[in-house]
């Protein structure tokens, strides 16, 4: 996994979205967009959706992690019911309800982010998790308040607290609400802190803009998949500040530990058991009472 | 600078200053027609800023003669001590601060810093912060609460700076850490939009107990052009995604986003920066006053349940 065709898998990713992959069934093949390699749907799956020749992760949704991290895929969700609502009466080249009515019918979801609450190994974890697939995994009022509640619900049963962010940035039609999305999970964030409670936050491909400049960067661990674009400016934009082209590996996962920000990167086949094993060091000490005097 | 709805009212003016010189020179008694001509400018300009367009308030907002953070902190303010870096990396230039003396209190001014001249606004970096610039506001705050003095946030940025070593220095990890640690702070925290309030750029210095915006500002998630230039996919779509952002001091204190208005001298702040400044220093003294009313902890649960609650969603 060394060639970092960020554009490119970018545009691949939108061709073969994961509602495609899942209705196909079992016997069909999986083309590695990285190196080409082809697979069949059922090992792709096995492998958690990473390239058994090369380890290209691919892109899977919120239906996927739940299922690679909880438990026979039990979990609970919360505040199913959120969508989103036109404070502003939003119109650019479509009215924004119309754009959220027919992204909701096109993926199933109701916005871009869902949150459980389930056993990782027998350990409680709330998970909040980002869909790309929902106008580009960006940041409205749905998305700010479902994951200021799971916040405040890990706090409440102090529950460690994973969040799992892949998204475009702010969502433009909600404007000054959606900047405000930054600043509210933040607040939360602080309480979460201050409790002592421990969170995670797992950056995928891709994490940037206002997401990567509030949540995603603020775990006590934060962690990415290899590859992943990481980033605050959009690869385009700085291009186009700079007027050169970008290095190579320029905002990966990768590029993005050496500089500091990130505490490892994280092979998806070891994800569950990797945080498991952290979260279980995390527990308070047990101190053994002594034993009662005769 | 003129721009383009301030040219009539200039073309007035100019009439005026020519009858008046007249008058001067000629000893003819014009004071009839001057006093009309006066009325006239002051019905055009009223008529004017009361009908300007979101876009037109933008304008307003970039005006390159308005007053900018050190021209706000040197004229509300007795003695500044400026204060540098970030103890890490660098002193970042387009982020100024320091303790200063407002009438008899100590108060910390942080606040982006554009440029007037060309040399200026290089060193300014155009009020685009580095991540230094964004560490070096938290430390200067944090410096804040631990002598017990309030801080004020002046903020005017068309964005954080998009640049390759932002990004290598965690352009997105400084302004989060901010956000997170200004909800924490036990001091009193005033943030006012001066200028242009862009993005997560804005927002890194801007978690307050009072936010307050200037008349002619604007804040939202996006530039006008930058939005035309995503939604639309052409740059010649900013006027209308200025309207659809609702992006005005107005538009953001209807949507509760911020707390107040600070009003502007008619015709905006650039046409009467002394008249402005006191008006903003007088806001917040009064603020200031308020504030520390409060006990600590009152002042932090307050902060956070109101982010808390900004959004709109249907369940
Ligand atoms: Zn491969």
């Amino acid at each position: 996994m060394q060639s970092m065709a960020w554009f490119k898998r970018q545009e691949k990713g939108i061709i073969t979205p994961t509602e495609q992959k899942k209705e196909t069934p079992d016997g069909l093949w999986y083309k590695c967009p990285e190196c080409g390699t082809v697979a069949d749907m059922g090992e792709h799956r096995r492998l958690l959706y990473t390239c058994g020749k090369c380890n290209y992760h691919d892109r899977i949704d919120s239906a996927e992690y739940f299922e690679v991290l909880f438990d026979d895929n039990r979990f609970t969700e919360l505040d199913t019911n959120l969508s989103s609502a036109d404070p502003l009466h939003f119109v650019d080249t479509k009215a924004y309800p119309q754009r959220i009515a027919a992204t909701q019918r096109q993926t199933g979801l109701k916005d871009a982010v869902r949150t459980a609450h389930g056993l990782m190994n027998g350990q409680d974890l709330v998970v909040a998790c980002m869909d790309f697939r929902f106008i580009g995994g960006s940041m409205g009022s749905v998305v700010g308040e479902k994951i200021a509640r799971a916040i405040d619900y890990a706090r409440q049963h102090r529950i460690p607290f994973l969040m799992i962010s892949k998204s475009g940035g702010a969502r433009m039609m909600e404007a000054g609400y959606s900047l405000m999305q930054m600043a509210k999970t933040s607040a939360k964030l602080a309480l979460l802190s201050e409790a002592g409670v421990p969170y995670i936050s797992l950056l995928t491909d891709p994490t940037t803009g206002g997401v990567t400049a509030s949540y995603a960067m603020l775990g006590d661990f934060n962690i990415s998949e290899p590859g992943a674009l990481i980033g605050f400016a959009g690869p385009r934009v700085i291009k186009e500040t700079i007027g050169k082209d970008l290095p190579k590996g320029f905002q990966s996962a990768e590029f993005v530990l050496e500089h500091g920000f990130l505490d490892f990167i994280v092979d998806r086949k070891q994800l569950k058991q990797q945080l498991t094993d952290l979260l279980h060091m995390l527990r308070p000490a047990v101190v053994e009472a002594p034993a009662v005097p005769r | 600078m003129l721009l383009d709805f301030e040219q009539p009212i200039a073309a007035l003016e100019g009439k005026l200053r020519e009858m008046q010189k007249l008058a001067q020179d000629s000893q003819v008694d014009v004071s009839e027609a001057v006093e009309a001509l006066e009325t006239k400018i002051k019905a055009l300009k009223k008529e004017t800023y009361a009908n300007l367009t979101r876009w037109q308030r933008v304008q307003l907002s970039r005006h390159p003669d308005r007053p900018y953070t050190l021209d706000y902190i040197e004229g509300m303010t007795q003695k500044f001590v400026e204060l540098h870096g970030d103890r890490t990396v660098a002193d970042d230039k387009a982020m100024v601060g320091g303790f200063a003396e407002l009438d008899g209190r100590t108060v910390m001014f942080i606040g982006q810093q554009k440029g007037r001249n060309t040399k200026q606004r290089q060193l300014r970096n155009f009020g685009m912060p580095n991540p230094e610039g964004y560490r070096k506001a938290l430390r200067l705050m944090k410096l804040a609460e631990k002598f017990g003095k309030p801080i004020v946030t002046l903020i005017d940025t068309p964005g954080a700076f998009p640049g390759l070593e932002a990004e290598e220095r965690g352009q997105g990890e400084a302004i989060a850490r901010n956000l997170r640690e200004m909800f924490m702070l036990k001091v009193p925290v005033i943030c006012i939009i001066i200028g242009e309030g862009a993005s997560g750029g804005a927002l890194g210095i801007a978690i307050g107990d009072r936010v307050l915006m200037l008349e002619n500002t604007w804040y939202s998630v996006i530039s006008p052009e930058s939005c035309s230039s995503i939604l639309w996919r052409s740059w010649n779509y900013k006027e209308q995604a200025a309207e659809a952002l609702k992006l005005t001091a107005t538009d953001m204190l209807k949507a509760g986003l911020v707390d107040g208005i600070v009003k502007e001298p008619l015709g905006g702040a650039h046409t009467d920066p002394q008249k402005m400044i006191l008006a903003l220093k007088k806001t917040l003294t009064k603020t200031l006053d308020e504030l520390e009313a409060l006990p600590a902890d009152e002042r932090i649960s307050q902060r956070i349940d109101k982010f808390g609650k900004m959004g709109v969603v249907v369940e």
